[in-house]
C-alpha cells in the first residue's frame, strides 16, 4: 500500500497560505522573532467563533479548512495533530490570571482553549467529525509522530482521508523565555543570510501546517510520503549515518538516489554541525536544501518542510532560496527530509513523485 | 510485516494514585473502601479548605528520594517514573535488551507546577525565575526523562488528549505492537495535581465541595486526583517467552469525536456511544459479552448524565455491573485512563469488582445504579474501560481474559 499526499496547506512566515506563488515573493527578515503571514481568517471560519480563538487555534483551524478545500474533502477518516507547547496564549493567560488576580473570579475560557489537543477538537466541532482525534506532544518530533499514527491508520485500513497537520504558535512570553534559554541569536540577523552567521542560536518562528493522506492513486495528488522514521539519542555522527542508509535501504535506496536533500539547518552553529558532516559524508554527492531561513525554528517546524517537498515535486521546480549546492536535478522526483531537533530527536520524511 | 489480527497481551501493571504508592496498596485500599479525597497539602490556594483533593501521599522530595532522579522536573514525570518502573518490574520480560522496546506516555500538565514557580517571579520582571524550572514545561519532557530512567530508546511519544489521553496512548501502543514497529511497550499515562488545573476545574464550576459521588442523582461535580498508570503491552513472541502469567489481552479500542462542545458531553452521549460500539465490534463482542464497565464517571452532572444515556442505549435491557473509580482517586486527568487500565487488568486477574462508594440515589433518567460492594471471586472474561476527554475526546477500552 502507498500513502499519497493529496493536498497540503500551509501559514508560515512567508506567503505559503491561498497562494499559486511558490515562494517566488520572499519576506525578508532581520529579527530573531519571524511572524507569520496570515490570511483573513474570516474568510475560513465563522466570525462569531474567530473572536475568541487565540492564535494558534486561528491558523489551526484555517490551515485545516484550505487543506480540505485542497482535497475536496468535506469530512475527514481522522484528525491528528502535532504541537510540541500547545496552545501557549490561552496557558499563559490563565496562568498570569490565576497570579495576578489570587485565584479569582477567573473566566474559563482561557483555561477550557489551552488544553493541548484544542485544535483537532475545534477541527472535528467546526465539522461535526465523529473520527479518530488524536493530538501528539512529543517535543521536536510531534509533527512526524502525527503522520507516523495517520499512516499506521491507513495501513490498518481503519480510516481513509486522514487530515494531519503541526501546529505551534509563539508568544511574547515564550519567545522572551527560549530567547533567555539561548535558543536565539543575541542580535537580529537577516533571515535570507542565516547560515553564514554560524553564531549560537537560531531564529525563532510559528506556523501550521495541514496534509489530507490517501492511500487511493490519483492524478491530483501531490507526492506520494513513502516512509516516515524518528530516532532518540544518536550516538554519534556514524550512528546517524548509519540510521539515514538504512532507512533509504528499507525503502530500496541509496543516498545517490536522493534528487533534493532538505535539511533542518537552523543557523546555531552547534546544531549545524551534524548537517555539515552529513554533507561531507552520507550527502556528500547530493543536491541539498535548507528551509529555517525563510520559516524560522519551531518544534514543528519539520511541517513546513513536507509542505515544501509536496510542493517541489508537484509543480516540478525547486524554488532558488532554498538551494545550498547546485541542483542535479531540474524537477526532483525523490526528496528527503532530514530533520533534527537539539540532536536529540532526529526525523526522516521521504517524498516521492507519484 | 504487520500483523493487526495479533493479539497484544498485558504483561505487567504499575499504578501510583491517592490510595496507594503500587499495586498491592492499592488492592488493600479496594478492599477497605478507602477514598483517598483531603484537603489540599501540595501548593498554597485559596481553595484549600473547600475542595478536595486526591493527592498522592508522597511529597516532592519523597518521590525523588524514591526514583533516585537527581533533579526535580515536574511532579508528573516522578509519579510516572514510579508507575512506569513498577509495570515493567512486575512484566519482568526476560532478554529485554534485545527486544524493540517503546514508551508511548500521555499527560496534559507537563512541567505545569515548575512553571507556576517560574511564572511568579517571572510576571513581576521578565528577566527573573529560575530557568531550569521552566526548561522542561513541555509534555514531551516528562515522557523523555522517564524514558531516559527505564533506559527505553526504540520509540518514543506523548499522547495529550485531556481525560482520554492515556488512554489513547494504551491503544496507541498495542497499534506499534500489531504494525510491528515494537516487540514490547509501556504505555499509559501520568498527571499531577497543580495550581493551573484547579483553578481551571474551579472556574468551570465542576468541583464538589464533598467527595464526588459518581452516577448519583444529587452528585455535584468531580475531585481532582493525580497518579500515574502503566501497562506493559507485549507481542505474542514476547509473549510466548515469559515465566509467569499474563494479566488479559487487549481486545478492543476506539477513540471517536463527540464533537459537540469544545468542553461540554452531548446529551445523548454519541462520543461515548461511538467509542464503546466501535470498541465491541473491533473486539468482535456483543454487548452481553462485557461483564463489568470501569465508567468514566467523573461524578460531574454532564459527564456521568452523557455516559449513563450512551451506556443505557449500548446495554440496555442487560448492563453489567459497573462503577467509577474515581470515587476512590478523584479524577486523575491524563493519568485516568492509564490507572484505570491497571484497575481493568487486576480485576480480570483477580476477580474483582470495585464499588461506586458514596452511591445512593439511582439516577432518575437511567434504569440501572453502580456497584456499591467491592466483589471478590468474580469470573470476569471481559472488562471495557471509558475514559472521556475535553475536546470532545472518547476512548473506549475492552480487556480480555485469555
Amino acid at each position: 500500500m502507498k500513502v499519497y499526499i493529496r493536498s497540503a496547506a500551509c501559514i508560515s512566515a512567508q506567503k505559503t497560505f491561498g497562494n499559486n506563488d511558490f515562494l517566488t515573493d520572499i519576506v525578508e527578515y532581520n529579527s530573531t522573532r519571524l511572524t507569520p503571514v496570515e490570511p483573513d481568517y474570516k474568510e475560513y471560519i465563522d466570525p462569531k467563533l474567530i473572536r475568541r480563538m487565540s492564535h494558534v487555534i486561528k491558523m489551526g483551524v484555517a490551515t485545516a479548512t484550505e487543506c480540505l478545500k485542497g482535497a475536496g474533502i468535506d469530512m475527514p477518516g481522522a484528525i491528528i495533530t502535532g504541537t510540541a507547547f500547545g496552545c501557549l496564549e490561552d496557558t499563559v493567560t490563565f496562568l498570569t490570571r490565576i497570579i495576578e488576580q489570587d485565584e479569582e473570579l477567573l473566566p474559563p475560557t482561557a483555561f477550557i482553549q489551552s488544553t493541548h489537543n484544542t485544535v483537532a477538537a475545534q477541527i472535528a466541532l467546526m465539522l461535526k467529525c465523529h473520527a479518530y482525534n488524536n493530538t501528539f506532544v512529543h517535543k521536536g518530533v510531534s509533527f512526524e509522530s502525527a503522520l507516523f499514527d495517520a499512516i499506521m491508520l491507513l495501513k490498518e485500513q481503519e480510516a481513509d482521508d486522514i487530515l494531519v497537520g503541526g501546529t505551534e504558535e509563539m508568544t511574547d512570553t515564550s519567545f522572551t523565555v527560549f530567547t533567555r534559554l539561548g535558543l536565539y541569536k543575541r542580535l537580529p540577523v537577516p533571515n535570507l543570510s542565516l547560515y553564514s552567521a554560524e553564531t549560537k542560536g537560531t531564529i525563532g518562528g510559528e506556523g501550521a501546517a495541514f496534509f489530507l493522506l490517501t492511500d487511493k492513486p490519483s492524478p491530483y495528488n501531490l507526492a506520494e510520503l513513502t516512509a516516515v522514521n524518528t530516532f532518540y539519542k544518536p550516538k554519534d555522527t556514524p550512528d546517524i549515518e548509519k540510521r539515514i542508509t538504512a532507512f533509504l535501504a528499507a525503502n530500496s535506496l541509496i543516498p545517490e538516489d536522493i534528487d533534493l536533500v532538505i535539511t533542518g539547518k537552523n543557523g546555531d552553529a552547534r546544531n549545524d554541525e551534524i548537517h555539515k558532516q552529513l554533507s561531507n559524508s552520507l550527502f556528500k554527492n547530493n543536491s541539498l536544501a535548507n528551509y529555517k531561513h525563510l520559516c524560522g525554528e519551531y518544534a514543528v517546524a519539520s511541517s513546513f518542510a513536507l509542505w515544501l517537498a509536496s510542493n517541489i515535486i508537484k509543480n516540478g521546480t525547486v524554488p532558488e532560496v532554498i538551494l545550498e549546492n547546485k541542483l542535479k536535478v531540474a524537477a526532483p522526483k525523490k526528496v528527503l527530509i532530514h530533520n533534527h531537533y537539539q540532536n536529540k530527536y532526529h526525523s526522516l520524511m521521504l517524498v516521492s513523485a507519484i | 510485516m504487520a500483523n493487526m489480527d495479533q493479539t497484544v497481551y498485558i504483561a505487567g501493571v504499575g499504578v501510583i494514585s491517592a490510595i496507594g504508592n503500587n499495586v498491592a496498596e492499592h488492592l488493600a485500599s479496594f478492599e477497605r473502601g478507602e477514598a483517598g479525597m483531603a484537603e489540599i497539602t501540595l501548593f498554597d490556594t485559596i481553595h484549600k479548605h473547600t475542595r478536595p483533593v486526591a493527592e498522592v501521599k508522597l511529597t516532592d522530595d519523597e518521590l525523588i528520594a524514591q526514583t533516585g532522579l537527581s533533579t526535580h522536573n515536574g511532579r508528573t514525570a516522578l509519579l510516572s517514573l514510579v508507575a512506569a518502573r513498577e509495570a515493567m518490574a512486575d512484566a519482568a520480560i526476560p532478554g529485554l535488551e534485545a527486544l524493540r522496546v517503546g514508551f508511548v506516555s500521555a499527560n496534559t500538565v507537563g512541567g505545569m507546577d515548575r512553571s507556576e514557580d517560574f511564572f511568579v517571579r517571572f510576571l513581576a520582571d521578565n528577566s527573573k525565575g529560575k530557568l531550569k524550572n521552566v526548561f522542561d514545561h513541555e509534555c514531551g519532557s516528562m515522557t523523555e526523562i522517564v524514558a531516559d530512567q527505564l533506559g527505553i530508546t526504540d520509540f518514543l511519544t506523548t499522547i495529550s488528549t485531556a481525560c482520554s489521553s492515556s488512554a489513547n496512548a494504551i491503544f496507541y501502543g498495542a497499534r506499534l505492537i500489531r504494525n510491528n514497529v515494537v516487540d514490547v511497550v509501556v504505555a499509559g499515562g501520568a498527571d499531577a495535581i497543580t495550581k493551573f488545573t484547579l483553578n481551571g476545574f474551579n472556574t468551570l464550576m465542576i468541583l464538589d465541595k464533598e467527595f464526588c459521588k459518581p452516577f448519583d442523582e444529587h452528585r455535584e461535580g468531580l475531585n481532582l486526583g493525580e497518579g500515574a498508570g502503566y501497562l506493559v503491552l507485549v507481542s505474542d513472541k514476547v509473549a510466548k517467552t515469559l515465566n509467569k502469567p499474563l494479566y488479559c489481552t487487549l481486545s478492543g479500542y476506539n477513540n471517536s469525536n463527540d464533537a459537540y462542545h469544545q468542553t461540554a458531553s452531548s446529551p445523548d452521549g454519541t462520543g461515548s456511544y461511538l467509542a464503546m460500539k466501535k470498541a465491541l465490534d473491533k473486539s468482535g463482542l456483543k454487548p452481553t459479552d462485557i461483564d463489568y464497565i470501569n465508567l468514566h464517571g467523573t461524578g460531574t452532572p454532564n459527564n456521568d448524565s452523557a455516559e449513563g444515556t450512551a451506556v443505557k442505549r449500548l446495554f440496555d435491557p442487560e448492563y453489567p455491573p459497573m462503577s467509577s473509580t474515581k470515587s476512590f482517586t478523584g479524577h486523575t486527568l491524563g493519568a485516568s485512563g492509564g490507572v484505570e487500565a491497571v484497575f481493568s487488568a487486576l480485576a480480570i486477574k483477580h476477580g474483582l469488582i470495585y464499588p461506586n462508594l458514596r452511591f445512593e440515589t439511582r439516577m432518575s433518567d437511567l434504569p440501572f445504579e453502580p456497584e456499591r460492594k467491592f466483589l471478590k471471586d468474580q469470573d470476569l472474561k471481559h472488562v471495557m474501560s471509558n475514559s472521556f476527554g475535553f475536546g470532545g475526546n472518547c476512548t473506549s477500552l475492552i480487556f480480555s481474559k485469555i
